[in-house]
């Protein structure tokens, strides 16, 4: 069977919601972390999806993704730097108990 | 002349305001009257080769004097045609202007030198003075109708503070108010009047103006046209911009400010509220002339009562006054008011135009006299430490040249001949009598009155009796004697009273008159007896009344109790005003508005605030911090976003 656009789509569809998922049940914030990461990996399986199938020719698509690569991983230090702090502060990294940011 | 020489008739004052108004207090507390009084000796010498060049040299075309316009530049356009421009307008009456403002402040700043030492703030009483002679050059040299009004309200702030530069006296920030709220009132009208002409003629320019609205043109047609109340555009337009004149130059009733004005320091008093400022409304209505005369005499009529009602009024009142400044303010207001019915009796053009010339004559005899008495007066006061003239008296011997210069220049506003007073006075009085008896009669009975209260201030001051300084024992021999005044005091006195005898003899309608064709007036012997005979009548009750002590004055007062005492206390008017304002406007308009603006607009603006908070403090239960939740109801809205729009939008 050949693999098509819409077999891409589902994988990054079912990566995404998995993503969602993770990041509104798990307590755990370097969980928490990685369930967005997913998300964001569903988006560049789309980008990269629909620049193969639909502008064959362009490479758009495939600059978009290493962008949004390069941008979460420096997102993903940016997060785990505050998660160091919150875990100072709190000695743990539960979520739950991260709500002091409120008026 | 180069515009640029003419343009600093008014930049130089202007150069000297900024620099002692922003470092004067650092750097010239003792020079900054040195240098404001050089920069206007600059200005006088331009302002005089200006008149010279445009008397004598250029301004003459085929025998008719024209409306120059030397330098104008575009400064805000609100339309093609309307324009506010910026500009230096040279024409008879502006050059004129010129002269007189010039000279009257040279002799001022000068004088200040001596009037004002020792003041604390002395810099900047010269930045004032300044100013005000930057914004009243600029005003006369105005090619703009709306030129003019910005410079007419830089002149009412300028002696708005002037006025109030005693500002730890209660009476002179009163007096300051009341200047300011009584012609700003005025200035409304003018600010109204300007915008019904410039609506009708289409145009801000002056030049424009009054020959749209003097010849027949769709402009004037529309101005003619339109009415209201029954009076057409152009007369309501018109009456409304001689309020604002009539507002500065405190005609009848808009003149209750001018008394209380002379709270200001009298040099001040001799520049602001006697040579210049308060001839300004005469000169608007001179400037605006061709109109009132030609398509709406109606108006001019009107300009013609109200100023021979000023004229009688201010001298009934000044006959009983015991402040010599009053005295002298209320003479001022009478003065003003001949020269407001001089332009009122005039015609345009030719024979007729005498009032119109009479009234410029008389506008410049009357600056340099008026400005000498007040000077005169100032010095007076500078010896006597006081205003009234019951504190004075036999001080001939004491101050003989303020003595002689306060004779030359009370001799001249009696209109006695050969002084300069008598030859315009005699012109307006006949340019009256050709024209309407009844002001005939008022001006002639008026000029009895002017010698008559003129003398008895005269005789008041330097006669009566034997002067005694009152505060004679509480002084030591070094602090007492400090002789007559300074000799910066006593020159200007010296110039403006050779200025009040020579300046009568000028062919004044050579140079000014309604048209600018030169207008040969000739001497009428038979009409020049009877101002005569009521100046000479007039004196003589003075020196019956006053030259030594008697109780003659206070029978005479006995005798005419009722009037004299309503006299004495202004006609009242002071009363009715506070009247109207205090408990008419203030109880029926203000306070209304007070409540209004206190529970309707401040209740509004308090709901929004209210509301806003409320809101918040209920919106704020749904900030939980927790991320997740967040995350949660943000996925909802985004489902139910794409819910809407992908499947229930067709």
């Amino acid at each position: 069977m050949e693999i098509g656009l819409p077999h891409l789509l589902f994988v990054s569809t079912a990566l995404f919601f998995i993503g969602a998922y993770g990041f509104l049940t798990r307590r755990n914030m370097i969980t928490m972390l990685m369930a967005v990461e997913l998300m964001l990996n569903a988006v560049n399986i789309n980008f990269v999806a629909f620049n193969k199938y639909l502008w064959g020719g362009k490479l758009d698509g495939v600059f978009f993704t290493i962008f949004i690569i390069a941008i979460a991983a420096a997102e993903t230090a940016v997060a785990i730097a505050i998660i160091i702090h919150i875990y100072r502060d709190h000695s743990n990294i539960d979520v739950e108990d991260a709500d002091s940011l409120k008026f | 002349m180069s515009p640029i020489s003419i343009a600093l008739i008014p930049l130089l004052p202007l150069a000297s305001f900024l620099l002692l108004g922003l470092f004067g207090k650092r750097f010239f507390s003792k020079s900054g009257g040195i240098i404001g009084t050089l920069s206007l000796l600059m200005s006088t010498t331009l302002s005089l080769l200006t008149a010279y060049n445009y008397f004598f040299v250029s301004g003459k075309v085929d025998g008719v004097y024209q409306k120059i316009e030397v330098l104008k530049f575009t400064w805000l356009e609100f339309s093609p045609g309307v324009s506010v421009d910026m500009g230096l307008l040279l024409d008879p009456i502006s050059v004129l202007m010129l002269v007189v403002v010039t000279i009257v402040s040279l002799m001022v700043h000068v004088y200040s030198l001596g009037y004002m030492k020792g003041e604390e703030r002395f810099t900047t009483y010269y930045a004032f003075l300044s100013l005000f002679t930057f914004s009243m050059l600029s005003l006369v040299i105005s090619t703009n109708i709306f030129q003019i009004y910005f410079f007419w309200e830089l002149v009412g702030i300028s002696s708005f503070m002037l006025i109030g530069f005693h500002f730890d006296r209660p009476s002179a920030l009163a007096a300051a108010k009341k200047a300011f709220i009584v012609t700003r009132f005025a200035d409304l009208g003018f600010l109204i009047g300007i915008l019904i002409l410039s609506f009708h003629a289409e145009t801000l320019d002056f030049k424009t103006l009054i020959e749209r609205l003097t010849t027949a043109s769709p402009q004037l047609h529309s101005a003619t046209a339109a009415s209201f109340l029954g009076l057409s555009a152009l007369t309501w337009g018109l009456l409304l911009v001689f309020m604002g004149g009539a507002g500065k130059s405190a005609m009848f009733p808009l003149h209750i400010w001018l008394p209380d004005a002379m709270e200001g320091p009298t040099p001040v008093s001799a520049l602001i509220h006697a040579a210049t400022m308060v001839v300004a409304g005469v000169y608007l209505v001179a400037r605006l002339f061709p109109v009132f005369a030609i398509s709406c005499p109606a108006a001019l009529e009107v300009v013609a009562y109200v100023g021979a009602v000023s004229s009688l009024f201010a001298a009934v009142i000044a006959c009983t006054q015991t402040d010599i400044k009053r005295v002298l303010a209320y003479s001022t207001m009478s003065q003003i008011g001949y020269m407001m019915f001089a332009l009122g009796v005039s015609g345009y053009g030719g024979e007729h135009g005498l009032g119109f010339t009479a009234s410029m004559f008389h506008l410049f005899t009357h600056a340099m006299f008026k400005a000498l008495l007040f000077l005169g007066a100032g010095a007076v006061i500078h010896y006597v430490h006081s205003n009234e003239m019951g504190d004075m008296g036999g001080l001939r011997k004491k101050m003989p040249v303020t003595h002689l210069t306060f004779l030359i220049a009370c001799l001249a506003i009696a209109g006695v001949p050969p002084l300069s007073g008598f030859f315009s006075k005699e012109e307006i009085l006949t340019a009256a009598f050709h024209s309407n008896k009844l002001i005939y009669g008022v001006a002639l009975f008026t000029a009895g009155l002017t010698a008559f209260y003129m003398f008895r201030l005269y005789f008041s001051i330097f006669w009566k009796k034997e002067y005694k300084d009152l505060h004679e024992d509480t002084k030591t021999q070094s602090e007492h004697h400090h002789g007559e005044a300074p000799f910066t005091m006593k020159l200007p006195l010296m110039i403006l009273g050779v200025l009040a005898i020579v300046t009568g003899f000028i062919p004044f309608g050579e140079f000014v008159s309604s048209n600018g064709a030169a207008l040969h007036s000739e001497f009428h012997l038979s009409l020049a007896i009877a101002p005569i005979a009521f100046g000479l009548v007039g004196i003589f009750i003075a020196l019956r009344m006053y030259k030594s002590e008697s109780t003659l004055p206070a029978r005479v007062a006995g005798s005419f109790r009722g009037f004299y005492q309503s006299a004495y206390h202004k006609f009242y008017f002071d009363e009715l005003y506070l009247f109207v304002t205090k408990r008419i406007i203030f109880n029926l308009i203000g306070r209304p508005a007070a409540w209004v603006d206190k529970n309707v607009v401040n209740g509004l603006v308090d709901a929004s605030g209210l509301f806003a908070q409320d809101g918040s403090e209920e919106l704020s239960v749904w900030q939980s911090g927790k991320v997740q939740a967040y995350g949660i109801w943000f996925l909802i809205g985004v489902i139910a976003m794409v819910v809407v729009f992908v499947f229930l939008t067709p």
